[in-house]
């Protein structure tokens, strides 16, 4: 007969009531928006009785997560940049040379003079005139390769050196070429989200995309170009040399220097000269390592240019401090400790393993480390989005009384437990949206008023059942119970199909069309689970108070 | 007094004329192909590349004033088109521009944009650019890639899991009504050069879950009375079946489309192009479940044996019933 055990009648009704909770502070958006908003404007120091006010708009017990909404419905800009990872090789090919001159010359006996030829920018050429002393100069120059610092190509070296004639060709290895780009792009990712979350816009969604494009989406800015000249904007990166260092931030700084603070010691000033020694412009990588002692440092290595001005500085200033500065603020200010030549030097602290990591981010990122170049751009305006939210909202409510009334004409009361599921169905997708951070977007809307028709479809099938078994009369109950048994088989088959299509809708789509296979899958599930679990108890839970003879259906 | 849009007991022949149900289907597949190889579809910039204004103006839309504009920055191909809405107010005045994308760019330039912007405002003072959108040609061409691939993909997946939950017929019954429901959505939005970009590509594969869901259900219970009526002819039986979910295929569909017609009218115009497409797929998927994906099954015959298993149709989890 009918049964569901108490257990399950409880856990039912506590998902039902979790999603109602969850789903909750969208009915209240704009004022849970504000209060969101103003509590982390207090946590990060904005602590204003204004701030307070609006953060006690909505109950701090109560759940807080909305659902996002996307760009189409909030207005705002939308990127697809792609990084141009092969502008890095070059740099790193024009930083070799001093390096491949530096390991040569003491062979200079065996392999006569060297001399850089000119050649293709991935690649660096340099002839030596005695070619009988190839084999040497080729060990030579390998002594300078390093094994690529990634987890797939463990093992491989950074360069390939090979003999072409009387020229030593290097070039980087593929495994490093894949390590680099990675880098190229993680890197731009950095520094695109540096330079847009000082912006301060709200929740920017920027991720890597395929293997060299980031994609950039922010909500509330007023176009597409706007945000460009932000992304577009490089940090300042300089080496300084400092002059005092000062807890004092009105200290005068005198002619040619000038106060800055430092980052990561509140209250600490340093008195630089204005003038750097080199930028980060110079800088070709940066890389967390270890120094001798076995302590977290960060290596960091510059470009022809970069290394000769840094070493002729560091020659003549052994002892003294020079600051890491980062647009007008020391990262770092450590103290020479013997000259640099080469271009590539070590930064020692008193770093932890994540402060190295950190900090050679940040060396990295102090510059776009290689052209952007925009595959896409979209702007929307935020009355195009109001408008599509305000369509919305009149349609899914006309959609959503359509669907209840007829459902109410069709099955009656039977009609109206699957109406009391429907409405709880739509709770649920906007209570797991919100609790998994997805973004609703116009064609989101559009799967949800699909939803709304296609969920009354499980009951629908269950509910011609009944009528069904009730003809071969059994019983009401036995009617229900069949009824339930053998449309099972119908509904987890239509469903899973449906679902399998929202699913690769999900892999391959992206943006808006992505929002709406969110919402269909999710559709998907929540219908099926109210249709076989909710009205189902709230039938039983009926049919036990009534017990009635016959039923309609 | 309950409404009933069908009456409880029916007994339609929905094979009195399969052939000609099929021809039928046919014809138009082919007329539907032969307009997307004549015409070809009205792709959107996602697909082709370019750029899309859509502008916003107190003042009365004047394409020729527009186009004047626009004229002297010889951009090449331009389309502008007035967008006319119910759920627009009286001083909304709505038009799309579309330019081509421009040769030799393989990103986007905001400068163009820029310089269009600015001869628009020359012309008319009050206008607002709502949305401004760009897609590089590099990036069109994989999105067309992708789409084709996503359609690919969702209709081999439904026939692997009707196979494996059916058997073969089932599957490629369901998957020719599949193409067919894709085949005449294509055909319609080309016939009507209703532009077709990634959304609909959503809604592609939305019709392809609905009309997979209908055809599903119709063969759940094909499957089911097979068992039951093991010597009953298989025409009587997919009639029976037919008619026996007919209800619920009629409410359901009414249901759907009662939804999806509240957002044609009501949702606004940007999002009336994906609507309209799910709702032509939602008639010809509940049409091509009953009158092709049966018709089809019942021209492939079905192997009556369930009771061991068949070796060279389907496998076992074909007799597995949830």
């Amino acid at each position: 007969m009918l049964q569901i055990d108490s257990w399950k009648r409880v856990l039912i009704w506590l998902v039902c009531v979790a999603g109602l909770i969850l789903a909750l502070p969208n009915a209240f958006y704009t004022r849970v928006e504000q209060s969101n908003d103003a509590i982390a404007a207090i946590e990060i120091g904005a602590d204003t009785p204004e701030n307070q006010a609006l953060a006690a708009q909505w109950p701090s017990w109560m759940p807080s997560s909305l659902v996002n909404l996307g760009l189409d419905l909030r207005g705002g800009a939308h990127l697809l940049a792609e990084v141009q990872v092969e502008d890095v090789y070059a740099n790193r090919m024009e930083a070799m040379w001093p390096e491949i001159r530096d390991t040569l010359r003491p062979e200079r006996a065996t392999i006569g003079t060297i001399r850089l030829q000119p050649s293709e920018p991935d690649e660096i050429r340099v002839r030596i005139s005695q070619p009988e002393g190839m084999a040497r100069a080729l060990e030579v120059v390998r002594g300078l390769a390093r094994p690529v610092t990634s987890l797939t190509a463990a093992g491989q070296n950074d360069i390939i050196v090979a003999a072409d004639g009387s020229d030593i060709v290097v070039t980087l290895s593929e495994a490093e070429k894949l390590a680099s780009d990675e880098r190229t792009v993680r890197q731009s990712l950095e520094i695109v989200r540096r330079r847009i979350d000082e912006v301060g816009t709200r929740e920017p969604t920027i991720q890597k995309q395929g293997i060299d494009r980031i994609l950039i989406q922010v909500p509330g800015i007023g176009s597409a170009a706007e945000l460009k000249s932000i992304i577009g904007t490089t940090a300042q990166l300089t080496f300084n040399p400092v002059v005092n260092r000062t807890s004092d931030q009105n200290a005068s700084a005198g002619i040619g220097n000038k106060l800055v603070p430092s980052i990561d010691e509140p209250g600490q000033y340093y008195i630089i000269e204005a003038a750097p020694v080199v930028t980060g412009e110079e800088l070709v990588d940066a890389q967390p390592a270890f120094d001798q002692n076995g302590r977290p440092a960060v290596n960091f290595r510059f470009n022809t240019s970069g290394a000769r001005k840094f070493g002729d500085y560091t020659r003549d200033n052994v002892g003294s401090p020079f600051a890491i500065v980062l647009d007008d603020e020391v990262i770092s200010a450590p103290v020479i400790q013997s000259h640099i030549p080469g271009g590539s030097g070590i930064i020692t602290g008193r770093f932890s393993v994540e402060e190295s990591t950190q900090l050679a981010v940040l060396l990295r990122a102090g510059a776009l480390p290689a052209g952007l170049t925009f595959l896409e751009e979209r702007t929307i305006g935020p009355e195009l989005g109001q408008d599509s939210i305000d369509a919305g909202k009149v349609a899914t409510m006309v959609a959503f009384a359509a669907v209840l009334v007829f459902m109410a004409l069709s099955y009656g009361l039977f009609g109206i437990f699957a109406n009391i599921a429907l409405i709880l169905n739509v709770a649920l997708i906007f209570g797991l949206l919100s609790m998994i951070g997805g973004t609703l977007t116009l064609p989101g809307i559009a799967g949800i008023v699909l939803t709304v028709g296609m969920a009354v479809d499980a009951n629908v099938l269950v509910f011609e059942r009944i009528r069904e078994e009730l003809k071969t009369a059994r019983g009401p109950s036995r009617a229900i119970e069949l009824g339930y048994e053998k449309a099972l088989s119908a509904i987890l088959d239509a469903n899973i199909t449906t679902f399998i299509t929202a699913v690769i809708l999900f892999a391959m789509g992206s943006g808006p069309v992505r929002g709406f296979a969110i919402t269909l899958g999710l559709g998907i599930m929540t219908s099926v689970f109210t249709a076989i679990f909710v009205t189902r108890l709230m039938i039983v839970m009926w049919f036990e108070r009534r017990r009635p003879k016959t039923i309609e259906v | 007094m309950r409404l009933r849009l069908v009456p409880q007991e029916t007994s339609f022949d929905f094979f009195k004329r399969w052939k000609l149900w099929l021809g039928l289907s046919a014809l138009l597949m082919v007329v539907g192909f032969a307009s997307f190889m004549v015409q070809g579809l009205n792709y959107g910039i996602d697909f082709r590349g370019g750029t899309t204004i859509r502008t916003q103006s107190a003042e009365m839309v004047d394409v020729g004033v527009y186009r004047d504009a626009i004229a002297p920055l010889e951009l090449g191909d331009i389309t502008i088109t007035e967008v006319f809405d119910p759920t627009f107010a009286e001083d909304e005045n709505v038009a799309m521009i579309r330019i081509q994308a421009q040769e030799g760019d393989e990103a986007v330039t905001s400068e163009m944009t820029l310089a269009v912007e600015q001869a628009l405002q020359g012309a008319v003072p009050d206008i607002e650019f709502v949305s401004v959108e760009s897609v590089g040609p590099k990036v069109s061409g994989e999105l067309i890639q992708t789409a084709v691939i996503a359609v690919a993909l969702a209709i081999g997946a439904v026939l692997i899991y009707i196979w494996l939950r059916f058997e073969w017929q089932f599957a490629l019954a369901a998957v020719v009504a599949l193409v067919h429901d894709v085949i005449l959505t294509i055909g319609i939005f080309s016939e009507l050069q209703i532009k077709f970009d990634l959304a609909i590509i959503a809604a592609l594969l939305t019709i392809v879950g609905y009309s997979l869901n209908d055809t599903v259900v119709v063969f759940d219970r094909v499957r089911e009375n097979l068992r039951k009526y093991k010597k009953r002819p298989l025409i009587e039986v997919m009639n029976l079946s037919i008619n026996e979910t007919l209800s619920r295929t009629v409410m359901t569909s009414v249901t759907t489309l009662l939804a999806l017609i509240s957002l044609f009218v009501l949702g606004g115009d940007v999002i009336r192009g994906f609507v309209f497409a799910m709702i032509w797929g939602v008639i010809v998927g509940t049409y091509s479940s009953v009158f092709v994906a049966s018709s089809i099954l019942l021209y492939l015959g079905v192997t009556r044996d369930w009771t061991k298993p068949d070796k060279t149709a389907g496998n076992q989890f074909a007799n597995v019933d949830a």
